[in-house]
């Protein structure tokens, strides 16, 4: 490298301090802090001089590497891995996943921390299955989902809490209050395009949420519901103690009382909940409707004058997506047992659709490595509780800027006429 | 009567504030196609920057005109460089990708900003004492006595004024015309030896300092903030220019207006609670109607 090029980037690298100096300098240089009656600054100047100087130097080190003209050798290796797996690895891999995921629970390292997890990333890769078929095969930009989700949480609770009907009638009762209230607002929306439904699906979901907190003699207002009754296994309640009259889980298999039957049974309850999910995805991609779907994400003219009604097919889109959201909803009310408008925030609705995008729209797999990834950054971060969230939003931009299609890019129609032309 | 009027003063200011944070979606829309949703993260940190120098030059007892020029000033200048920060970081390298690409990396750089605020600026909502007091009143022999604060004074000029100056600098300038080309023909504007790159920058840079001002605007007008007031403005803000027509300048005021105003009177005359609820619903029946807001331009599907 010549005398110059370190020159040029030493000047780069010093512009760069200069700018990370404006930006950190205000917002973390002077904190404020209230004492008493008002607002005072406290200056935490070290810090700034740590991040500075931390940018200088990042900058400094890519420049001299871009110089050299290698690129960052992490990233190549990594994407070239991902791509280069092929439908038919991607079938292999989804058959060692789903038997990772059965016996997952009896691995002798898996404990209550381990469950926890794994049913939380379950519930988004749940969610990111059905959400997939309204962003991924339809091509719908739907940032209000997670409104779905917290109709088919709340029509559980309430149902279940006022009837005391048992979870598996109330389960699909929630994805049908979801689907309704999917086309009831499909209906006038899904004729704008693109960006326009992005932002009223939002708004969507913030009235939603909105009701929600102020509805007060039914919502209960923002201090939600509680006591939701628990799931039981097929009619044998998970209770140490049962009621008279009443068998639980454990005296009729004989075991040892142990929460974590509960848990073990929620696990493989949204595993199976999430399979569906997937099953109903794939057989429905081959079937008019879900061939129509993709052909209106491709091109909505040529649709129209081959005589596919878009609205209609985008409602049916929109509603089998919402009553998916409407069933992970109902598990999730049942698991945690408590509900709040809280749980159903707009940032919910971004993740989910971080992990439909970044997992490379219309990508089955792809949601699931989405999911696990971001669940799992944050989980890695729970320690350092404060940045959790901007490891996340990090990770967002990151894989953003250097995979653009996301993880597993898989947008080719599932059937073409003339098979496929490679 | 009288509480028409005083609702109607109040909702111009709110939509003065609305209207110059949808300017800044509205541009960036315009040029690059894409949903900006670090925008309303960005006036957020307009207004702690506003907040702190407030509170450094309120130290200092420098006469309040001044204070306010020097504030305006250094939020300006600082929020103009997140903004072209989050350009160059989270959008540039995705030009040319697929159409929701940028959406998601804005959505994680607003994730990012908000988080990161609060954790440099602490969760609690911060207070302000007011630097501004008094105002007009009128009709004093009725029930009802409108008031219009010099605040309120201040911010609805301050705002005319900084409409002016865009608007001058929009339709009169070399700037404004590249930038009307690049919204218009990318490539073409590039092969006419436009540097399109810095054109987007600058785009940037006006939008981040006009929500700048807006956040010295919130500052003063509500006297609390916190790290997630970004958010609904933001979203608000959005729902304004789509209303007033997205890309369209003039639209995004207009959106502005009538968000600001559809929300006083709905909380004014309907319930506060859901005043909210009134500006998304209008939004969704408006777009019914005018498929691309009031002042947008018909697109035309070509094939």
């Amino acid at each position: 490298m010549e005398k110059k090029d370190i020159i040029q980037s030493f000047k780069d690298s010093l512009f760069t301090g200069l700018i990370a100096l404006a930006l950190f300098g205000p917002i973390v240089g002077l904190r404020t802090v209230s004492k008493g009656e008002g607002l005072f600054i406290t200056p935490q100047w070290g810090v700034v001089f740590f991040l500075v100087g931390l940018c200088i130097l990042g900058r400094f080190l890519i420049n001299i590497n871009s110089a050299r003209r290698t690129e960052l050798k992490i990233f190549s290796t990594l994407s070239s891995k991902f791509s280069s797996i092929t439908e038919d690895k991607a079938k292999h891999f989804a058959i060692t996943g789903i038997l990772f995921a059965v016996i997952f629970p009896f691995l002798p390292f898996t404990d209550r921390y381990f469950m926890d997890v794994a049913i939380m990333i379950l519930t988004y890769i749940m969610l990111g299955w059905g959400l997939n078929i309204v962003v991924g095969l339809a091509g719908l930009l739907d940032l209000g989902y997670v409104a779905f989700y917290a109709v088919g949480a709340y029509s559980y609770a309430l149902i279940a809490t006022t009837f005391g009907w048992s979870f598996w009638i109330c389960l699909p009762l929630a994805g049908v209050f979801a689907a309704f209230f999917g086309i009831l607002l499909g209906f006038p929306v899904l004729r704008l395009r693109g960006d326009y439904l992005a932002i009223v699906t939002l708004g969507f979901g913030e009235i939603i949420r909105i009701i929600l907190i102020n509805w007060y003699e039914v919502t209960n207002g923002p201090d939600g519901i509680t006591g939701i009754p628990r799931p039981s296994f097929f009619g044998l309640p998970f209770k140490r103690s049962p009621d008279e009259g009443e068998t639980s889980f454990h005296l009729f298999f004989n075991l040892e009382y142990s929460t974590m039957h509960r848990i073990i049974f929620l696990y493989y309850l949204i595993l199976v909940l999430a399979l569906i999910t997937n099953y109903f995805t794939l057989k429905i991609r081959k079937l008019p409707v879900g061939r129509a779907w993709e052909a209106l994400r491709e091109d909505e003219i040529a649709c129209k004058s081959l005589g596919v009604n878009p609205t209609n097919t985008k409602l049916t889109a929109f509603a089998i997506g919402a009553m998916f959201g409407g069933f992970a909803g109902s598990f999730f009310a049942t698991r945690q047992a408590f509900i709040s408008p809280e749980s159903f925030t707009f940032i919910e609705s971004a993740i989910i659709v971080a992990i439909v995008v970044l997992g490379g729209m219309g990508s089955q797999t792809g949601v699931v490595l989405a999911s696990i990834f971001l669940i799992g950054i944050t989980e890695m971060f729970r320690d350092l509780e404060q940045f959790r969230m901007i490891a996340f939003g990090g990770a967002m931009v990151l894989i953003m800027v250097f995979k653009p299609k996301g993880i597993l890019a898989n947008r080719k129609p599932t059937i073409l006429m003339h098979g496929d032309k490679k | 009567m009288e509480y028409f009027i005083q609702q109607l003063v109040n909702g111009i200011t709110l939509g003065s504030i609305y209207g110059l944070i949808a300017i800044g979606y509205t541009m960036v829309y315009g040029i690059i196609g894409m949903i900006n949703f670090a925008h309303g993260d960005i006036f957020m940190i307009g207004a702690f920057v506003a907040l702190i120098s407030f509170i450094i030059f309120g130290l200092t007892g420098v006469a309040l005109p001044i204070i306010l020029l020097l504030v305006l000033l250094i939020a300006m200048l600082f929020t103009a460089c997140y903004g072209w920060t989050v350009e160059k970081l989270a959008y540039k390298p995705l030009r040319g990708s697929f159409r929701l690409a940028p959406l998601i990396s804005a959505l994680g750089m607003s994730i990012v900003l908000q988080n990161y605020v609060q954790v440099s600026q602490g969760a609690r909502v911060k207070p302000m004492q007011p630097l501004f007091s008094g105002g007009l009143e009128f009709f004093k022999d009725s029930e009802f006595i409108v008031t219009v604060s010099y605040l309120q004074i201040f911010i609805v000029v301050l705002t005319i004024i900084l409409m002016g100056i865009f608007t001058y600098l929009i339709t009169k300038t070399d700037l404004g015309r590249a930038q009307r080309a690049c919204e218009q023909d990318r490539t073409m504007t590039a092969l006419l030896g436009i540097n399109v790159d810095r054109t987007i920058s600058i785009t940037f840079i006006i939008g981040s300092s006009l929500a700048s001002v807006a956040g010295m605007m919130f500052v003063l007008y509500y006297g609390v903030i916190d790290f997630y007031i970004g958010f609904l403005a933001g979203i608000k803000a959005f729902t304004a220019a789509v209303l007033g027509g997205i890309g369209s300048l003039p639209g995004a005021m207009l959106g502005g207006l009538l968000i600001g105003l559809i929300e006083t009177f709905w909380a004014g005359y309907v319930s506060l609670e859901y005043k909210d609820v009134a500006a998304f619903s209008v939004l969704i029946v408006v777009l019914i109607f005018f498929p691309t807001g009031f002042l947008g331009k018909p697109d035309i599907e070509k094939v």
